[in-house]
């Protein structure tokens, strides 16, 4: 009996400590989809083609499956479903963005602001958004530890994150780092870097003392050293980064400064994960396929800072042509919504395969954030993260009629359209109690937005704490 | 001679080298100018056999339309090709009306953040009537080129903030100077129209959430004395263009000093050109019809994202919407996930008269057809959706005797394509604007151009 509290105590204790990572996740859901038009993202488009999820897996992909006892059927007749789309730039359901005050603040971890109630989530799905890349700003040469989640609207936050994803980091290069279009207040000293200058040598001495701190375990380990050094929450991520175990994410514009970084990565023997925004990632194709790093861009998106003045929407194409795997993001609640059309667009710039532009924002990304074993394509044996659209997703009149995470409905346009009368009788029964009446008295209180700014494409506007 | 011809392979030397060197900078990403001055070739030009969708006439499969003297000469099925003409094959190809983009900042910024040299939008100041867009539109933007070459062969360009902003003007994305660009030089006022704010900034809800709850009735106080300010403007500049008409008529009467911003005004306050009211809300948009309404003056919203609630307002009053709003997140956290994508189709079901507008800054103008295409996504038909990025701005902005659509008489402002014109996916083949064939290079074409092939 003593044994048994023991453990079940132990257990708690671990839960507890360990959160999310080891929280029992939800078996999946099943489901058979019927008769649709499958764009796979790796073996091409399925005409008539049926795919059944079991407990949260793709488990067959054919024709006239019948669905095993119990499992619910979606007829998707004159319909087209692909993977759920993956955003490998966001900030969604993040109550904090930038922890901008030192240069270095790897310590810093999204996992800790998440907020699994934000309505740009629902909306997302409702755009076919099912996993994101959720990242620090770009305030600092090294910012904090990203969070890869899926969008499981209606479930606690532990459920968001991808149990296996590996971890991350955010690095910044450029404008924001810089603070060029931030002046110190009268009294305060301006924050080190600068210049472009600076960034550099800011990453290169945070990686020379990560080093020595590497060091100085390795010896305690192998028992040269006696006392153990003390724990060092800045550098212990950039251990993992060197020992290749932290994927690095990397924020910038121009191409010398990407290039730069590149050169940083192979000084220190790691390899970068992702060029974030790289709108002149066409001006380096070669060295960045050399170096083997993606990179996650807007398609299209252009001039609205100086740093952005350079980009041209046959970047995708030109990096694609020359190996590099390239993603489309969104960085924005916004602009997450249709993704879809984004990924069209590089079929005319260039003349990227219809295939190749919707892996841009499924196998791609996932393949980027490093779960792409898991999701990205519809393959047997893959996560059931799917999107029902009603008609080519490509298409400007197309649009998402259901989401599905692992085989659970996560957004179905019928049932969100079904249930707007009662939210709306709900919301004028709120509205009347005593608590929710305006301080002026008479005229309905104006709700809050549900956010303060229309998801802007960089976050150079929500750099000092949290958004706008 | 050997000395000389030494000299001479010297100079060759060197002036291939100068060569390469220029031909390297022009290549490089610094823009040169060169794409921007690429104004387009005149000529007689017919495009044959090509689907011709008219917009305001039924879809014409198999025809032949004819541009001349800048103006489309013919269309239908039984045209013939003049001599001298330059033929396009229009097999396959789809011709359209250029479409119009009604509420930019087009050629008013170059690089919003971090370049303040590059932008123009707001003068200082709460009254500026003679700000006149036309005189900051810069003809050499490199937006204009990116803009026009996916299919937008006009924009209404118009400076913001303040109360009364300035003076927007309506051009054609062509032109090595503004006259030539200019449609309408001076075609609205655009008035920064007093909203209820209940939160920190002007017309926002900054921070509403930190901030104690707000007096809503207050809110609406401030707003109502800022509209009854406005008022006064109009009041005053009536009464300022009376003074000075009296003294013409009467030299005997008091001189009334110039003044160029009441000047400005004599349009307006006589109702003879609109004014842009940019609002959002119901509350406000109400009050913007009204302001319309006790002004006597013609009036059009832009924005609108609650306008299909003020229907019957707008429709009394002949007021019509430039819909900014498909690219914009639903303000209220409860709002349907759709709400702004629906608004267009709303619109049409109340019979407001309406456009599809990015409301961009001029950079992103070009995503125009996909603005349209989602609402067609949500509700709006797809013919109604193709209208409202073409016949219906045109309608709105009083140009649709002049373009819009494509029908005989009108400025050859058109779009030849491979699909569907609102299709991501869909090549733009030709664009000419009023009857010039168009390069399709832009900015980003030449960065194309200039990397695409380094190994």
């Amino acid at each position: 009996m003593k044994k048994i509290t023991a453990f079940l105590v132990l257990n708690i204790l671990l839960l507890g400590s360990l959160g999310g990572s080891v929280s029992a996740q939800a078996a999946g859901g099943s489901v058979l989809i019927k008769n649709a038009t499958v764009m796979t993202a790796i073996r091409g488009t399925l005409e008539a083609t049926d795919i059944l999820v079991q407990n949260g897996k793709i488990t067959r992909i054919g024709k006239n499956l019948s669905a095993p006892a119990g499992v619910r059927t979606i007829d998707a007749t004159g319909k087209f479903v692909t993977p759920g789309i993956i955003d490998c730039h966001s900030h969604t359901m993040m109550d904090a963005v930038n922890e901008g005050s030192f240069s270095v603040t790897s310590m810093t971890r999204i996992r800790d602001v998440l907020n699994p109630k934000d309505i740009a989530i629902y909306r997302g799905l409702a755009g076919g958004v099912t996993a994101a890349n959720l990242l620090h700003g770009s305030a600092n040469s090294i910012g904090g530890q990203n969070s890869s989640v899926k969008f499981k609207w209606g479930k606690p936050v532990e459920d968001f994150l991808i149990p296996d994803a590996p971890p991350g980091i955010k690095f910044a290069m450029g404008e924001n780092v810089k603070r060029s279009n931030f002046q110190p207040q009268g009294g305060v000293q301006p924050r080190y870097p600068r210049t472009r200058m600076g960034v550099v040598e800011v990453m290169r001495d945070a990686f020379l003392r990560a080093k020595d701190y590497k060091q100085s375990w390795d010896d305690f380990r192998a028992k040269k050293t006696k006392v153990p050094p003390r724990r060092d929450l800045e550098l212990e991520p950039l251990v993992e980064i060197l020992e290749g175990k932290r994927l690095v994410h990397a924020h910038g514009y121009r191409s010398d400064e990407h290039l730069n970084l590149l050169r940083i990565a192979d000084e220190f023997g790691f390899k970068v994960a992702t060029l974030q925004h790289g709108l002149e990632g066409y001006k380096i194709a070669p060295e960045i396929a050399k170096h083997g790093a993606g990179v996650s861009i807007f398609t299209d998106s252009w001039s609205y800072k100086l740093e952005a003045y350079d980009n041209t929407p046959y970047n995708a194409y030109i990096m694609w042509k020359a190996g590099v795997n390239v993603s489309i993001n969104s960085d924005s609640n916004e602009r997450m919504r249709r993704l879809n059309l984004d990924a069209a667009k590089v079929m005319k710039y260039g003349g990227v395969p219809e295939e190749e532009a919707l892996k841009m924002i499924t196998l791609n990304p996932a393949i980027q954030m490093g779960i792409g074993k898991r999701t990205g394509s519809i393959e047997v044996g893959k996560d059931g993260d799917l999107v029902i659209w009603n008609m080519h997703p490509f298409s400007p009149y197309s649009r998402v009629e259901m989401t599905l995470i692992e085989g659970d409905v996560y957004f179905d346009r019928a049932g969100d359209i079904a249930r707007r009368a009662e939210l709306a009788r709900e919301r004028e029964a709120l509205e009347r109690l005593e608590q929710n009446r305006p301080a002026g008295a008479g005229a309905a209180a104006p709700r809050p937005p549900s956010q303060f700014e229309n998801g802007h494409l960089d976050d150079a506007d929500h750099i000092d704490g949290g958004k706008r | 001679m050997k000395a000389k011809g030494k000299m001479q392979k010297a100079r060759i030397a060197i002036a291939l080298c100068l060569s390469i060197i220029v031909g390297s900078l022009s290549a490089s990403a610094q823009s040169d100018g060169s794409e921007q001055n690429k104004t387009g070739t005149p000529g007689t030009f017919a495009i044959v056999g090509a689907r011709i969708v008219t917009v305001t006439g039924a879809v014409i499969e198999n025809g032949t339309i004819l541009i001349r003297d800048g103006k489309i000469a013919a269309i239908g099925t039984n045209v013939s090709v003049p001599s001298g003409a330059e033929r396009i094959d229009g097999k396959g190809l789809s011709v359209y009306p250029g479409m119009i983009d009604a509420a930019t900042n087009m050629g008013l910024t170059e690089i919003g953040q971090g370049a303040n040299a590059t932008v123009d939008i707001s003068e200082v100041g709460t009254m500026n009537a003679n700000a006149r867009a036309i005189k900051g539109i810069n003809p050499h933007t490199s937006h204009i080129n990116v803009t026009r070459v996916n299919g937008i062969t006009t924009v209404l360009s118009h400076p913001t903030g303040g109360l009364i902003s300035g003076q927007s003007a309506i051009i054609n994305l062509n032109g090595a100077t503004q006259d030539e660009m200019a449609v309408v030089a001076d075609n609205a006022l655009v008035i920064n129209f007093p909203r209820v704010a209940t939160g920190g900034g002007f017309g926002g809800f900054a921070f509403a959430q930190q901030a104690a709850a707000p007096d809503v009735n207050a809110a609406v106080r401030r707003r109502d004395e800022q509209v009854e300010e406005l008022k006064k403007i109009f009041r005053d500049a009536e009464a300022y263009l009376k003074a000075r008409e009296a003294r013409q008529k009467d030299p005997s009467l008091p001189l009334v000093g110039i003044d160029l911003k009441m000047e400005a005004m004599a349009p307006y306050v006589r109702g003879q050109r609109p004014v842009l009211l940019p609002v959002q809300r119901e509350r406000d948009i109400r009050a913007a019809v009204k302001f319309a309404e006790d002004m006597k003056v013609k009036a059009i919203i832009v924005g609108g994202q609650d306008a299909w609630k003020v229907a019957d307002d707008l429709k009394r009053n002949n007021i019509a919407v430039i819909y900014t709003n498909i690219y914009s997140l639903p303000v209220q956290m409860d709002d349907p996930y759709d709400y702004l994508f629906e608004v267009p189709s709303k619109l049409q079901q109340a019979g407001v008269k309406f456009a599809i507008s990015t409301g961009n800054d001029g950079s992103e103008s070009r995503d125009l057809p996909y603005h349209a295409g989602l609402a067609g996504a949500y509700g709006l038909s797809k013919e109604e959706a193709l209208k409202s990025v073409t016949i219906y701005p045109a309608e709105i902005l009083g140009i649709a005797d002049r373009m819009g659509s494509l029908e005989v008489g009108k400025v050859a402002n058109v779009v030849v394509t491979d699909g569907d014109l609102l299709d991501p996916r869909t090549n733009v083949k030709y664009v000419f604007i009023n009857g010039r064939k168009l390069p399709l290079t832009s900015r980003h074409t030449q960065l194309f151009d200039s990397f695409k092939d380094r190994k």
